[in-house]
């Protein structure tokens, strides 16, 4: 790890840690609600797709854990995040309901992120600065660089926080988002959701190495690789990784390994590129029966309990899927408008 | 004949050249395994390996790059962008260096390359799974594109594509894929590179298009006819060079034209069609010449409201058809 020399950000404006410490039982029980939930909405979703209603989805099936405990690191009254496609539970767990995503998979008026023009998740949250511009893979990295430019520029603390899978990292964007971050000591949180597939094509494929952060030296920055199941793990790297990029300190790569429980998208079939072998064991890695059991044997969770929290989260779905079904198309006399400034 | 959809003409033309020539290997992301998100590769790493059915990180730039170096080092790389929508990264190398080679070496280097790309809207793609991207490597000078609208076009251009000396951009319509389906045969045969081909003859009027459009345009005629309007479609199948020469004599037979296509209004093909016309056939002229065109909003919108206010249809196209029929 390189050290951690003197910002060159101004230091009058680094405010104190809004959510410092560790980890309650509440928060883990908070987390396991927020996965279950999105798993339940992915599982809607993936059936609304089935049914012919929802053109397309990118299933955020077994990064749950990765994505739910990096928000808790996280505050989005202060961060920025530039996310990719797969980002359901990151989108729940900041504050998005089931109703506004159901909107975007099924183009409904009123969708807050894109008002139907994109792809479901793409566009810009109502209330968080959490966007994505773009399917175009990699194309957030080097802007993320810009938006944490900006805030070192003003001299505010903040982390811009920025998701990608393991592919994404084969582009160029990727490359010159990472020296640029690390040569301007730029407040990013570099977030590679590793599961060792872009659509088919394997890891070995995309890279000679064995892992993404081993390239943040080659940049200057740490780099860590966690097992992405495991909520504590990717809280704590990402703790670190927040509190040095607002401290003025510079990037950081986390590496958070994880499984795609389903097939690239709804398009995709993965039986044509992975073993049964392979899918068997990945389906061994689900996060959210990993955290369940954790929390049954530190006895924080019991089947009354878990009942609970699944039968909550089907309501709540079922609620938005009326309410998102019963909505109607937007208006195409909207459809030239605010392409510029004027207009 | 064997009959064939454009996907299985164009995986038939790649096999086919493959099988004839070893210097031809192609490259791009998920045509392995995969065999390519649209199955064009589907059965190529069986039959000719690793070595030329080559998976490559996700990364175009350099898809486009390694093409160039293997092509000017002997080589017939096809390099496959799994949608026109994500070829920007590539730009570079395509429309900034590829096009300028033979060129800049005032002869002595060339870069025999394909660049494939699905391209086009009309399949819930939104932003960035429906462009058409058509005009922007239309204008650089030293590329060929070609955009078919058949399979026996697709298959006949795409080995000439493959045999061409010149970096060709081959654009196939995403939406004729698995819909257009048509005879081919099942010998080798190639056609003519920059040569339009009269797809309908009709005494009333011109329609100049490409692609898709290709088929809204004979939907279109078809109705018109019951109505006693006969329209003429001219498929341009190549977009640069532009054989001029087949819509004019066509022009100058109907007196009207429309050009239709689906990519953006302002400086599209339609305008240097247009200008064409009205500068090789103004006295023919009976009417303004119309252009029907994708609008200039960035296509395009993903609810199903405003995708289809986007494209044309069929039913727009035959009402602007006869609008120019009684000017
Ligand atoms: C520049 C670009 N090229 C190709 C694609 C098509 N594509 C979409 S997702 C994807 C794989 C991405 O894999 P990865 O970055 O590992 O993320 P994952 O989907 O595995 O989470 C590809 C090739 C794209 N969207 N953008």
């Amino acid at each position: 790890m390189p050290d951690d020399r003197a910002s060159s950000a101004p230091s009058r404006s680094i405010a104190p840690e809004p959510r410092p410490g560790k980890l309650t039982a509440s928060d883990l029980v908070g987390m396991y609600r927020t996965m279950v939930l999105s798993r339940v909405l992915d599982e809607r979703i993936w059936l609304l797709n089935r049914q012919g209603k929802a053109a397309i989805v990118a299933s955020a099936q077994g990064h749950e854990a990765a994505q739910v405990a990096l928000a808790r690191a996280t505050d989005p009254a202060r961060d920025h995040y530039l996310i990719y496609y797969r980002e359901l539970t990151t989108l729940l767990a900041l504050g998005m309901t089931p109703l506004e995503l159901l909107k975007g998979f099924l183009c409904r008026d009123g969708e807050p992120l894109s008002g139907g023009r994109q792809f479901p998740t793409h566009g810009a949250h109502p209330r968080v600065d959490l966007f994505s511009f773009s399917n175009v893979v990699g194309t957030q990295l080097p802007q993320a660089a810009g938006v944490a430019l900006a805030d070192k520029m003003r001299g505010e603390a903040r982390a811009t926080i920025v998701y990608f899978g393991d592919g994404a990292t084969s582009q160029g964007d990727c490359h010159e988002a990472m020296n640029f971050a690390a040569i301007h000591r730029l407040p990013v949180v570099f977030f590679c959701e590793n599961n060792r597939y872009a659509i088919s094509v394997p890891l070995s494929k995309q890279m000679a190495i064995e892992n993404v952060a081993a390239r943040a030296a080659g940049y200057g920055m740490p780099g860590v690789t966690v097992d992405g199941t495991d909520v504590i793990a990717v809280f704590e790297a990402a703790q670190a990784a927040v509190a040095r990029a607002r401290g003025g300190k510079g990037p950081t790569l986390i590496e958070a390994m994880v499984e795609r429980l389903f097939p690239h998208t709804s398009d995709d079939d993965h039986t044509r590129y992975r073993s049964a072998d392979d899918i068997k064991q990945m389906r061994g890695k689900d996060p959210i029966a990993i955290l369940e059991t954790q929390l049954r044997r530190q006895r924080l969770l019991d089947d009354a309990l878990h009942t609970e929290i699944w039968a909550e989260a089907k309501r709540i779905v079922n609620q938005a899927t009326e309410q998102a079904e019963a909505a109607g198309f937007p208006d195409p006399g909207d459809f030239s408008k605010r392409l510029y400034a004027e207009g | 004949m064997p009959v064939m959809t454009v996907i299985e003409a164009v995986r038939e033309a790649m096999r086919e050249e493959m099988r004839r020539d070893s210097r031809v290997f192609i490259m791009g992301e998920d045509i392995g395994a995969r065999g390519g998100v649209f199955l064009a590769t589907d059965g190529f790493l069986q039959e000719f390996g690793e070595q030329r059915v080559i998976d490559t990180p996700l990364a175009e730039s350099s898809i486009a790059g390694i093409a160039i170096g293997a092509a000017v080092n002997g080589m017939r790389p096809i390099a496959e962008i799994e949608f026109a929508d994500f070829v920007w990264p590539a730009m570079n190398q395509i429309v900034g260096v590829a096009s300028r080679i033979r060129y800049g070496t005032n002869g002595t280097k060339f870069a025999p390359m394909v660049v494939r790309m699905p391209y086009g809207g009309g399949v819930r793609g939104g932003l960035y799974h429906s462009q058409t991207i058509d005009v922007v490597f239309a204008h650089q000078p030293g590329l060929i594109v070609i955009a078919p609208s058949t399979p026996y076009d697709a298959k006949g251009l795409l080995k000439a594509a493959i045999r061409c000396d010149d970096p060709v951009v081959f654009l196939e319509h995403k939406r004729t894929y698995r819909l257009v389906k048509g005879d081919v045969p099942a010998e080798d045969y190639v056609l003519p590179i920059g040569r339009a081909d009269v797809k309908r003859q009709g005494a009333d009027l011109t329609a100049v298009t490409y692609g898709l459009m290709v088929h809204y345009c004979l939907e279109a005629a078809r109705k018109l006819e019951a109505e006693g309007i006969e329209v003429e479609v001219v498929d341009l199948r190549t977009l640069a060079p532009l054989d001029r020469e087949t819509f004019l004599e066509s022009v100058r037979k109907t007196s009207k034209a429309i050009v239709v296509h689906e990519d953006y209004h302002t400086y599209g093909v339609g305008a240097e069609i247009a200008a064409t016309i009205a500068q090789d056939a103004f006295h023919d002229l009976d009417a303004p010449v119309v252009r029907l065109t994708g609008p200039d909003v960035p296509a395009m919108p993903f609810a199903p409201t405003l995708e289809a206010e986007f494209m044309l249809s069929p039913e727009k196209i035959a009402s602007a058809m006869r609008e120019l029929a009684a000017y």
